[in-house]
């Protein structure tokens, strides 16, 4: 069994059903083995806030049996998976990395993960973040932090930080996290991975602990692009449980992965090459964009003139919904209560003021007030107003491009405590990602280099609404020259 | 205090009411507005729950469309314009039955707007304006009594949480508390024939809040006005409003000024009571609900539903005036229930004579049913009885006393007309000999009447009927003794 492990880490989704197939290895084995990699890794990492052996063995075991009988494989069959803590599976906590829901269990599964298992996926456990996926170094997670593998002194990105890094440590071949203003693309990029946005609407949010409800998105983590198509493929598609997901068909995203640059137009814009980014993501950037070029991509320089309105719109309208999706946490029906409460605005108070972190009451904050009577016009309505102007930049560049090139983030990871007391500098950690989830457009982030320490830097690839195979066709490229 | 005593009628006529309602109506959808959980009354607590209607983490709603299609209907009967397109909104606040801590509504866009009902009022028809109509969910329910340890602690039942509601809003156009009456009775009627609600008060599947305010006579400005809520009976909705008029009166007869607030009505103690005001009124912060998109209602859709429109009640009375020549109140009184009329009109229909049904109902049901403190639908004679007994008053082969015994027999067994009937099979005679007999003997006992009746005052003939039914107690078959009567004194 050790020898498979040593064997297996490297594996792609292709290889593990491959060889599960042909017998050379079973489900079990290959779950034993990621469990005693996340026994001997996490404790430095901390990317599992639970491991659900017994439930992983049960869904293993049942793969082994189809293999037995000579039966065909669905597609994730056997690949070992963890869930952002923030995405419900029935009977499994569902703390969304509060105190608030310390002990609560969930008595169903979000859809996202109940198309990921029935597919074959092994659920291992549920993975650290951010306290309700609010954050950009999973330093807000009420049970403590999570550790950059690359530099374990370093933030791993958030809020998908247990996410990102339990791909980046081997400890999962794919996760789920959320994104709802960079916090799948910011982690994988300081984590090395890859890791996607999808077009909103196009996997359920049914089962998503809200942050952001118009915002929210569910999507993989992977070590590589074609796995991370494959995952996307999975999980995308209708939902009735979900009215504002897509009825659009889900295409087969690894049919063009493929295809390469030569002849597409990729777009650049100037506002995300300004002060305050970073020399060595500028320059590993420039690289990636470089060899695009000489692959054949005509390189546009595009602008995206609303971009300078992104972080101040994304924290008027996050923080808005924020306020209402978190008002259910009142300790009424289930999670933290606080005892010596004597009245029902004693206990909801108290409740809420210890249940909840600093950066949470810190955001119910600024959204209670922006939708306050008299403030509504100036900040919710307006924070709208520009959103749709923010969404109509990236429409009149799609027309002339089509995919967009960024940087993931303005640096690769920073250190842990390094911004944890300057909330407004760790907002400004989301400064290019936010626009794409105003936008509701897609996007990933994928590893183009690395700086002299040997942080990971990640490119980000914009596309437009529901056009995921596009990104991921200019993703596989970046993959290849890299 | 306020009390109804301390002012004189002259000081209240002086004050003009202004009103509006807004009601709040469930919908008798199947299920939930947003979710598939049984939408039925009176199932044991929590039972009618599911994640999303316990507002549990991640879970979404879904609009139920035929909730849709009532509130589009409902507002279709209320003369409303049904908006295209329209939003859905949160209503943010804490409270333990709201496990969401926010009521999805709807807030500037809602579903319907600028619709109007009529009543009857004693200057004649009134046209009274409606505001608009919204869709919304209803919250859960706190129970603070009842339980051996309810001193100390409040339970919650979530089961209603999540039923389809439309909220209907009146413009200020209600002057008087008989007006109030009059349109929610009227609002009532409508919806129950069109069949969204069973607008049950005592269940709470209707329920109206009235804002209340007074102003001098004459004076154009609105008075600053009270929220009355919880006056959810129709036998309440007069006497809060007194209360609340002559209440805000008192205070400015005595110089004070009425202040914007929520009033609680208190059915027990016969007042209202100051719940929060203005200065403690909750800022909602609504805002346009991300998980559900605009709700379309195309012009395809709106007249699809149209087409479902029943005849209603107002024209219902409009015809079947016209069509059975009854009186304004016979038709009023019939169609106190689309079931009742439905019976009515085809019993009608199928009877000799549908007046003689409607004079029926009118003469001798409903007097009794008052009685016995029953409804129409509890009536031990059916429509199809009624019309039984119209058919044989017709044919003249029962006597008005004859009916009348019938008729009281059959509510003292609480049994149908027809059964009775069979039953006591009421003797009728019908020999003309035996008549003649007795018309004989009346007239011998009354020459003075014969003598007036000779003498050309033919009216007479009815005093002559009447001494001989009474003779044969009520037996004697009425168009054979009319007959013979007529043709002996003739003679």
């Amino acid at each position: 069994m050790t020898v498979e492990t040593t064997e297996i880490k490297p594996l792609s989704i292709d290889d593990i059903r491959a060889s599960i197939e042909s017998g050379t290895s079973r489900a079990t084995a290959i779950a034993e083995s990621y469990f005693e990699q996340i026994q001997s890794r996490d404790p430095q990492i901390h990317s599992y806030l639970s491991v659900n052996r017994e439930r992983a063995f049960e869904r293993a075991a049942r793969i082994d049996d189809l293999a037995a009988k000579g039966e065909p494989l669905p597609v994730l069959a056997g690949v070992p998976v963890g869930i952002k803590d923030v995405l419900t599976i029935e009977g499994l906590q569902a703390t969304a990395g509060s105190r608030i829901l310390e002990g609560y269990r969930a008595p169903y599964t979000a859809t996202s993960v109940q198309k990921l298992e029935a597919a074959g996926a092994i659920t291992l456990g549920k993975l650290n973040c951010d306290e309700f996926a609010m954050g950009s170094s999973n330093e807000n997670s009420a049970y403590g932090a999570v550790h950059n593998p690359h530099a374990l002194d370093r933030v791993p990105g958030g809020s998908s930080g247990g996410s990102a890094a339990a791909v980046a440590g081997g400890m999962a071949v794919a996760t789920l996290g959320t994104d709802t203003g960079g916090s799948i693309r910011q982690p994988a990029s300081f984590c090395g991975v890859v890791g996607i946005l999808p077009t909103y609407g196009r996997v359920s949010r049914y089962g998503l602990i809200a942050f952001a409800s118009s915002l929210d998105r569910v999507g993989p983590f992977t070590a590589n692009v074609k796995d991370a198509a494959t995952v996307l493929g999975v999980i995308a598609g209708h939902d009735p449980m979900d009215a504002t997901s897509s009825p659009l068909p889900v295409p087969d995203y690894t049919a063009d992965l493929d295809k390469g640059v030569s002849g597409l137009r990729l777009g650049v814009p100037a506002e995300y090459f300004a002060e305050g980014l970073d020399a060595e993501v500028r320059a590993a950037i420039e690289r990636s964009i470089d060899q695009l070029r000489a692959a054949g991509a005509i390189i546009k320089p595009i602008s995206l003139p609303h971009t300078r309105y992104a972080v101040p719109t994304y924290y008027l309208i996050a923080t808005a919904e924020a306020s209402a999706n978190l008002a259910r946490f009142d300790g009424v029906r289930y999670g933290f209560r606080a005892k010596d409460a004597n009245t029902l605005s004693a206990m909801y108070r108290k409740s809420r003021d210890l249940g909840f972190g600093a950066e949470v009451k810190r955001r119910i904050m600024l959204g209670t007030y922006a939708l306050s009577a008299g403030y509504y016009d100036a900040y919710y309505k307006k924070a709208q107003q520009v959103r749709r102007l923010l969404t109509d930049d990236f429409l009149k560049a799609f027309a002339e491009v089509d995919a967009i090139l960024t940087p993931t983030a303005p640096t690769p990871a920073f250190k842990l405590g390094e911004k944890s007391d300057d909330p407004l500098s760790m907002y400004l950690a989301d400064i290019y990602t936010v626009t794409a989830s105003l936008a509701g457009i897609c996007g990933l982030s994928v590893p183009c280099g690395q700086s002299a320490e040997g942080l990971p830097i990640g490119l980000q690839v914009l596309g437009k609404h529901f056009d995921e195979a596009m990104i991921l066709r200019v993703a596989q490229a970046v993959e290849r020259l890299n | 205090m306020a009390t109804t005593a301390s002012l004189s009628p002259e000081v209240l006529a002086k004050y003009e009411p202004v009103i509006g309602l807004e009601v709040h109506v469930q919908l008798l959808t199947n299920t939930k507005a947003f979710c598939g959980c049984s939408n039925q009354f009176g199932a044991p607590p929590n039972t009618h729950v599911c994640p999303v209607c316990l507002g549990l983490p991640g879970a979404l709603p879904v609009l139920n469309e035929r909730a849709v299609e009532f509130a589009t209907l409902a507002a279709l009967a209320i003369n409303c314009e049904v908006r295209e397109r329209s939003i859905f909104a949160r209503k943010n606040y804490f409270y333990p039955d709201l496990p969401k801590g926010y009521q999805i509504s709807q807030f500037d866009k809602p579903l319907a707007k600028n619709g109007w009902i009529e009543v009857p009022t004693p200057e004649g028809t009134k046209r009274i304006g409606i505001t608009r109509l919204h869709m919304e969910e209803d919250a859960g329910k706190s129970i603070h009594d009842g339980f051996a340890d309810s001193a100390t602690r409040t339970y919650v039942d979530l089961n209603r949480c999540g039923t389809p509601l439309i909220e209907i809003v009146s413009e200020p156009d209600i002057r008087t508390p008989e007006e109030a009456y009059e349109y929610l009775t009227r609002l009532k009627e409508i919806l129950l024939y069109t069949a969204v609600s069973d607008c049950n008060m005592e269940e709470g599947s209707l329920r109206c809040d009235a804002n209340v305010s007074v102003r001098p006579r004459g004076q154009e400005k609105f008075g600053t006005k009270a929220e009355v809520k919880n006056v959810n009976s129709f036998r309440f909705i007069r006497s809060a409003l007194e209360y609340e008029i002559e209440r805000q009166i008192e205070v400015i007869e005595s110089g004070g000024r009425v202040i914007q607030e929520t009033r609680l009505w208190n059915a027990h103690e016969g007042r209202t009571y100051s719940m929060r005001s203005k200065e403690q009124a909750h800022d909602y912060r609504y805002f346009p609900e991300p998980d559900l998109p605009p709700l379309i209602v195309t012009a395809e859709r709106r007249a699809e539903i149209a087409k479902q429109m029943p005849e209603l009640p107002e024209a219902r009375r409009a015809r079947m005036v016209a069509e059975y020549e009854i009186s304004e109140q016979d038709a009023q009184t019939l169609t106190a229930t689309q079931a009742f009329a439905d019976q009515f009109e085809a019993a009608a229909k199928a009877a000799k004579s549908p007046k003689r049904v409607a004079n029926l109902v009118q003469s001798e049901l409903t007097s009794r049913l008052k009685l016995k403190g029953l409804e129409l639908e509890e009536s031990p004679i059916t429509m199809k009885g009624i019309a039984f007994a119209a058919d044989l008053a017709e044919e003249g082969k029962l006597s008005s006393k004859q009916l009348k015994q019938l008729f009281d027999a059959a509510f003292e067994n609480g049994e149908d007309f027809a059964i009775v009937y069979e039953r006591e099979k009421p003797q009728q005679i019908t020999d003309p000999a035996a008549i003649e007999k007795m018309i004989d003997e009346i007239i011998a006992a009354n020459p003075k009447q014969v003598e007036q009746y000779r003498g050309g005052k033919k009216t007479v003939a009815a005093f002559f009927v009447g001494q001989v039914m009474k003779l044969s107690k009520g037996q004697a078959n009425p168009a054979l003794l009319n007959e013979l009567v007529t043709k002996k004194l003739d003679s």
